[in-house]
């Protein structure tokens, strides 16, 4: 598809787009690029095949907020001096300059508050989103554009293909790896000057290029949760950091009946059955959070699954908006299979979107994204979920 | 990254290479003259012996004492022992609580206040500057009352060049009985050190700042100051810092600082002379350009700027990817566009000091350097204009 796709490129589109063109990895050795640089073996790796390739490679960290307090030392997984050691270590081996970035500020304003402020609204935020969008490929994409770059290149696992003159975001070819969930939110202009060098590799590809380049980093560990928690545990952060959203409250049924208390609605997500601390002859499980009652409501299996949920903040990643309504598949978490859905636009860049059969786990503050087969379309933040009323 | 010999160096306020005839005064004193000076033997005699003539080098430049000089580990021990070593004894003897410094200071002298302040109790006041950095004596004589103990104000500021009337400063302390503080570490080979000229009682140094080695300071401090000592240990340093002394590295500052002094008067008036050309250029060429901090007042060497709209630290990126090693004022996050708190003391507004751009010269600059720079950093900071 990219060789046919990127003969049919014009030559204003391409103009219109930049120097790059189709699968650009690889393609422009010479290009000044600025590589993410997080102290992993992906970014690493994604800075060894550029150098590798004959681009010229500026790598780059980002010094984001880390939780203060006696376990500072183990805070920022992506940012303590260790991780910050390891990137230098392998831009000094890849012999490229390493600079390290101040985001401090602004990824707690608009990563770290945000999250505290979803859960206070009962929601249960993904905040790899709009760290993707304003600091990743906002701020960082910025400054790699101030020094000359061209492009901007991470060690996420998506690739960018070009038609006719369009970005397409595509998913990763490692299936278990691949990240273009948390990418939804890229638009044209950013897709145009970024690079992921490991779209088409597996980790275990990865993981061994790692080790034929030398790496200091090949055998690092994956990191699994959000990179600014002191102890990797979300509910004792917000217990930290805002204490005031752990109000005991109800647990109710759906028909009113309090069935015993909880201990504070960020604890809880929709879908969870363990940690309710309710002794019920059928398993039940969170069917709604209701932060202006502080209520937690459950329900057995049968309640639980949702036909439909309203989006907002829609945003394709084409730039166009569809006016009518469509079919394609959707996935609803970042592990979650992709499903089949009917989009319906709303104004104010909404959607309605119908599934094919209920899903269990229709949670409000998570991101729906929209992907026609490979190809992501877009995505929006789920804001309602409910169960078709017929 | 290419070879660090093909780059031009002008961040000579951050740190200096090692003159080579310091390396060589050093050589004996690593594996020939290594005893512990405060061995009786013949070993420790020597190196005792290399370590108090090291002290009165020191103390002919300084015009004091060789009694009245510490060697500590690096500039900022020098400048914490001098600031607890006085508000801990006035704690001990009951004289006072109160501190008075200036917003610009280094964080070395910066914090250690605030931790005097915030862990033991010391009331703390900053007297302002004006928009070139400098302090008004007068103000410093208004803020001391009864119950201060000390006045630190550093004597040339890092950032933006400006040196303070500290004379007059000291003389306001010294008819009040306060005891007064100097970071003086810009300022070595650049300026007089006479510590009776500065009127000061307690002045700071930095050996790597003036082509010494790093790792090794020193704190003067006039007769009959008492501190009381901020590490706890042997009797090294008559008390006032101890562990064992780096005897290398306090003939390495020693013969550092002579050079420097012996050559200050050719090497300020060369550099004077290059850094006023690259001033010109700069606001020649770059429009809404300013320089930084006061336009005479200021270090020979150091030369800093603002750019209208322009970020400090993406200058300094950019300048190094073009071989062009600069300083700049303050790391700062976008969005949250934070000046540096020196730049802020001195009313320069958020749009314009969005962190400085500090070219410092030294030893291995001339004349190509300047044009050098003259030539790449206006491109520069019109391309970060026009991505704006």
């Amino acid at each position: 598809m990219s060789k046919s796709a990127n003969q049919q490129v014009s030559k204003s589109a391409n103009q219109q787009i930049g120097k790059s063109a189709d699968r650009r990895v690889g393609e422009q050795p010479g290009a000044q690029v600025v590589v993410a640089l997080s102290g992993g073996v992906d970014s690493a790796v994604a800075a060894a095949l550029l150098v590798e390739q004959g681009y010229t490679v500026v790598g780059a960290m980002l010094r984001l907020w880390a939780e203060p307090g006696p376990d500072d030392a183990g805070a920022n997984r992506c940012c303590v001096p260790e991780a910050v050691d390891r990137a230098h270590r392998v831009a000094d081996l890849l012999d490229i300059p390493f600079y390290l970035i101040d985001a401090e500020a602004p990824f707690k304003a608009q990563v770290v508050d945000y999250l505290v402020a979803e859960y206070a609204a009962g929601r249960t935020p993904n905040p790899c989103v709009p760290c993707n969008r304003a600091i990743r490929f906002g701020l960082l994409l910025e400054r790699a554009r101030a020094l000359g770059a061209e492009f901007l290149a991470t060690g996420h696992y998506a690739r960018i293909h070009q038609v006719a003159g369009r970005c397409r975001l595509l998913r990763g070819c490692d299936p278990h790896k691949d990240q273009s969930y948390f990418l939804h939110v890229l638009n044209q202009e950013q897709l145009a000057h970024v690079l992921f060098p490991l779209g088409e590799l597996t980790k275990q590809e990865v993981r061994a290029t790692a080790r034929k380049h030398r790496l200091p980093v090949a055998e690092q560990p994956e990191s699994q949760d959000l990179c600014f928690l002191a102890d990797g545990d979300y509910r004792r952060f917000l217990a930290r950091q805002a204490p005031h959203l752990f109000q005991p409250g109800p647990i109710r049924d759906t028909s009113g009946r309090v069935l015993g208390q909880h201990q504070g609605l960020p604890a809880y997500t929709i879908g969870q059955r363990k940690g309710l601390g309710i002794a019920a002859a059928e398993p039940l499980y969170v069917l709604a959070i209701e932060p202006a009652e502080n209520a937690l409501i459950v329900g057995p299996a049968e309640e639980l699954g949702q036909d439909e949920c309203l989006v907002e903040e829609m945003h394709y990643i084409s730039g166009d908006t569809p006016t009518a309504a469509f079919r394609t598949t959707a996935q609803i978490r970042y592990r979650a299979r992709a499903v089949e859905v009917t989009v319906t636009p709303l104004m104010h860049q909404k959607v309605h979107v119908r599934f094919a059969s209920p899903r269990r786990d229709v949670t409000p503050g998570q991101f729906l994204v929209l992907y026609d087969g490979e190809m992501v379309l877009g995505g929006g933040v789920i804001c309602k979920a409910q169960r078709l009323v017929l | 990254m290419g070879g660090l010999e093909r780059r031009i160096y002008l961040d000579y306020s951050a740190t200096t290479p090692v003159d080579p005839r310091v390396v060589e005064a050093m050589l004996p004193y690593w594996s020939t003259v290594f005893g512990n000076t405060e061995s009786s033997h013949a070993f420790g005699q020597a190196a005792a012996n290399a370590l108090e003539q090291a002290r009165q080098t020191v103390a002919d430049v300084l015009g004091c004492h060789p009694a009245e000089i510490a060697f500590t580990g690096s500039g900022s021990e020098a400048d914490n022992l001098a600031l607890r070593g006085v508000a801990w004894a006035a704690r001990q003897s009951e004289r006072g609580n109160h501190i008075v410094t200036t917003p610009i200071e280094h964080h070395a002298v910066g914090h250690t206040v605030d931790q005097l302040r915030d862990l033991f109790g010391f009331e703390v006041t900053r007297v302002p500057v004006d928009g070139y950095g400098r302090v008004d004596p007068d103000d410093v004589a208004a803020a001391i009352r009864p119950a201060t103990v000390l006045v630190s104000v550093m004597l040339a500021n890092n950032e933006v060049g400006t040196v303070q009337p500290l004379a007059e400063i000291g003389r306001i302390c010294h008819e009040r009985g306060v005891v007064f503080h100097t970071d003086a570490i810009q300022a070595a080979g650049r300026l007089p050190l006479k510590v009776d000229e500065l009127n000061v009682d307690l002045l700071a140094l930095a050996a790597h700042k003036f082509y010494g080695p790093k790792g090794v300071g020193l704190l003067y401090v006039r007769r009959g100051i008492s501190l009381v000592p901020t590490l706890t240990g042997g009797g090294h340093e008559r008390g006032r810092r101890p562990g064992t002394v780096n005897v290398a590295g306090a003939v390495g500052l020693a013969t550092a600082l002579r050079l420097v002094e012996e050559e200050r008067l050719a090497e300020v008036a060369r550099l004077h002379d290059l850094r006023d050309r690259l001033v010109e250029g700069v606001l020649a060429s770059i429009p809404a350009s300013r320089l930084t901090g006061h336009p005479t007042e200021r270090l020979a060497h150091h030369a800093s700027f603002v750019f209208q709209g322009v970020e400090g630290e993406s200058v300094v990126l950019n300048l190094d990817l073009a071989g062009i090693a600069a300083g700049s004022g303050a790391a700062c996050a976008e969005g949250e566009v934070e000046p540096s708190f020196v730049l802020k003391a001195m009313g320069i507004p958020a749009e314009w000091g969005v962190g400085s751009l500090r070219l410092s010269l030294g030893h291995a600059n001339d004349e190509a350097d300047v044009a050098r720079v003259l030539e790449v950093l206006p491109e520069i900071v019109k391309r970060l204009r026009a991505g704006e």
